[in-house]
């Protein structure tokens, strides 16, 4: 664009958006913020009002949240022997003696385990799905394709109940494997809507020469498309991981003990006396993190993640 | 059957021509689609089905050996004519309307501001998108906090601002302001998502437009309403349509920031559904109910996606 196009906005008026955005992003960020700055408060500092913006530093908070601790009679914590380690001192510095290792390490790697396991499974049936809807006549395909999309309109509450049944009969009910299946089917919608998306743009050209070459079809889908799409399923991965990383509603219903992960987990941190809200900050933060930082990686694609490729860039 | 392929096939000597075809495209095409179909059919479909046939029976799923009575349409009978359910979708109406409103507002808004091209305009939309991308869940959880009655931030923020003494109002308590606050974080939360594609919407319209309507000597104004606004319709229609389906399943923020509460003041029907059907265990109710909500949510968005495809021809 010239510099002296009729569209280009005034010197002024961009400046004053500038100001405004940048207003919003402030008060937008806020909350995120406070969380963050939670984590590192003690608990009385976390609740004393006016709200605390400055304020001394410590990671009381993470300590928590990896501890189950008990609080003992003074005269019984003056009686025990100098504290044993960092974590130790922390705790008995709010009253507490630590009795050992809190639930949060297993939900995150629950978490870590359920996340990346339904994004392998969802990207690899998606791939194959997606080449198949690119390239190929599959009949009904429009349909097919509709159909897929659709299986994410349904409201989780509805399917939750007969999956529930379902993994009651076959053994699956609070297990990896069923959490990963489940994942899997919900995000496998927008792997293939994604990638057939990705896949679209590579031109054709590439497979027909590598099979003039003499690659199977097969060989030219491994060595020829699938590099060609590698950032597209990247992305597509980390949408999926994003997805599977945030789910909420079958976790809660679906998990207890053993394959819990973490979003049902963190809103039930209590600590000794009341709801610990550093320990719980400090959870989300940890919790959180990732994902903004996949975020930022993700900027230029974000667009065609959160539309199901309805809206390219 | 001109295709380079089979050109290349019929040109190459019988063995190689072989091994260009391997298996047919047409079943590698089958062979890579059946396991997506296949997980869908039976994680998505089977249940659905499953849950029909559940929804015209009394079965309760924590008393498996109870014997299992067929009553025919009462269920849905019983959830048409309860009020109480249409006063929670009610409820939920007001929650997406609202949730919608301001969405879009502030989404547009802010999409036409940073179309200005300003310094930086790339590193603030990053920043933007960020409470969207989060865990509802946790997000939600922490907002309980925020909002706190007496001595939570938003409390404080408002006296500061207002002067309206922060121990006189409760966020998530009664006094009426809990439908609100559940459409504040919902709002916070997504409209970058509107944002999003509403600056898509603005930054396809091509400026040999504009550069005709200044020819032509239009006004910014008229030009906002004869070529900005019709092109970015579709795009905010699209974005209105995301929303309203995922808010309409709106379940894992309010629940956690609110469980329906106070009193029912915010149930939606997400939040009512799991409470039938996983806390008062009425399972086969509970399976009408969810049909309800999935064929409700199902044929408005079929009309709406209708209304928009109108809107693109144009």
């Amino acid at each position: 664009m010239s510099a002296y196009s009729v569209t280009e906005p005034s010197k002024a008026s961009k400046w004053a958006a500038g100001l405004l955005v940048t207003l919003y992003t402030i008060i937008t960020l806020l909350p995120l913020v406070w969380i963050i700055s939670t984590s590192f408060k003690t608990g009385p500092d976390s609740i004393s009002y006016p709200p605390k913006v400055f304020f001394d530093p410590t990671v009381e908070g993470y300590v928590n949240l990896f501890t189950t601790r008990t609080r003992p009679a003074v005269s019984e914590l003056e009686a025990l022997p100098p504290p044993d380690g960092l974590m130790e001192e922390i705790a008995r510095r709010q009253g507490t003696i630590i009795t050992g290792p809190s639930r949060f390490g297993e939900r995150f790697m629950n978490s870590v385990i359920i996340g990346f396991g339904s994004t392998a499974l969802s990207i690899f049936l998606g791939t194959l799905a997606a080449y198949a809807f690119s390239r190929f006549k599959v009949p009904l395909k429009d349909d097919l394709l509709f159909f897929i999309l659709s299986t994410r309109m349904m409201p989780p509450i509805a399917v939750a109940i007969p999956i529930y049944l379902m993994y009651r009969e076959l053994g699956l009910s609070d297990t990896h494997l069923g959490m990963i299946l489940l994942y899997t089917a919900v995000n496998i919608s927008l792997a293939v809507w994604l990638l057939k998306g990705f896949i679209d743009e590579i031109p054709r050209e590439y497979e027909e020469a590598a099979l003039i070459d003499g690659y199977t079809r097969f060989q030219a889908f491994r060595k020829v498309v699938l590099p060609q799409a590698a950032t597209g399923i990247a992305s597509t991965a980390i949408f999926c991981l994003i997805f599977a990383w945030n789910e909420y509603a079958f976790a809660v219903l679906l998990t207890s003990g053993n394959a819990q992960t973490a979003p049902p987990f963190i809103p039930t941190i209590i600590g000794v006396g009341g709801q610990d809200w550093p320990a719980v900050a400090a959870g989300a933060t940890l919790f959180l993190l990732p994902v903004m930082i996949f975020t930022i990686l993700l900027r230029k694609h974000l667009l065609r993640g959160i539309t199901f490729g309805a809206v390219r860039k | 059957m001109a295709n380079p392929i089979d050109i290349a096939a019929q040109a190459t000597p019988p063995t190689i021509a072989r091994k260009v075809r391997g298996l047919s495209d047409r079943a590698i095409a089958w062979i890579f689609v059946a396991p997506t179909i296949f997980l869908l059919l039976a994680i998505n479909i089977f249940p659905l089905i499953w849950t029909i046939r559940l929804s015209f029976t009394n079965y309760a799923a924590n008393k498996p050996n109870a014997e299992v009575k067929w009553v025919g349409l009462r269920n849905y009978e019983r959830i048409l004519t309860d009020e109480d359910i249409w006063s929670h979708m009610t409820t939920t109406a007001h929650f997406l309307i609202w949730t919608i409103f301001f969405q879009v507002l502030i989404g547009f808004t802010l999409a036409w501001l940073i179309n200005r091209k300003f310094k930086g305009n790339d590193l603030l939309t990053t920043l933007i998108v960020l409470p969207m991308m989060l865990s509802p869940a946790v997000v939600g959880n922490f907002w309980t906090f925020l909002y706190q009655p007496q001595i939570g931030v938003v409390n404080y923020v408002v006296e500061f601002f207002t002067g309206i003494p922060a121990a006189s109002f409760s966020m998530l308590g009664p006094g009426g302001l809990a439908p609100w606050s559940i459409v504040i974080v919902d709002t916070w939360m997504w409209t970058p998502f509107v944002m999003l594609i509403c600056l898509a919407g603005l930054r396809s319209i091509p400026d040999y437009i504009y550069e005709a309507a200044e020819v032509d000597r239009a006004s910014k104004w008229r030009q906002f309403w004869t070529i900005t606004v019709p092109m970015v319709l579709p795009f905010l229609m699209l974005a209105v349509l995301f929303r309203g389906i995922e808010n309409f399943k709106m379940f894992d923020m309010v629940n956690l920031l609110t469980g329906g509460g106070p009193g029912s003041e915010t149930l939606l029907t997400s939040i009512d559904l799991k409470r039938e059907a996983f806390e008062k265990w009425r399972t086969g109710y509970s399976s009408a109910y969810a049909i309800i909500l999935f064929v409700t949510v199902f044929g408005l968005a079929s009309i709406y996606v209708k209304a928009l495809n109108k809107v693109k021809e144009r």
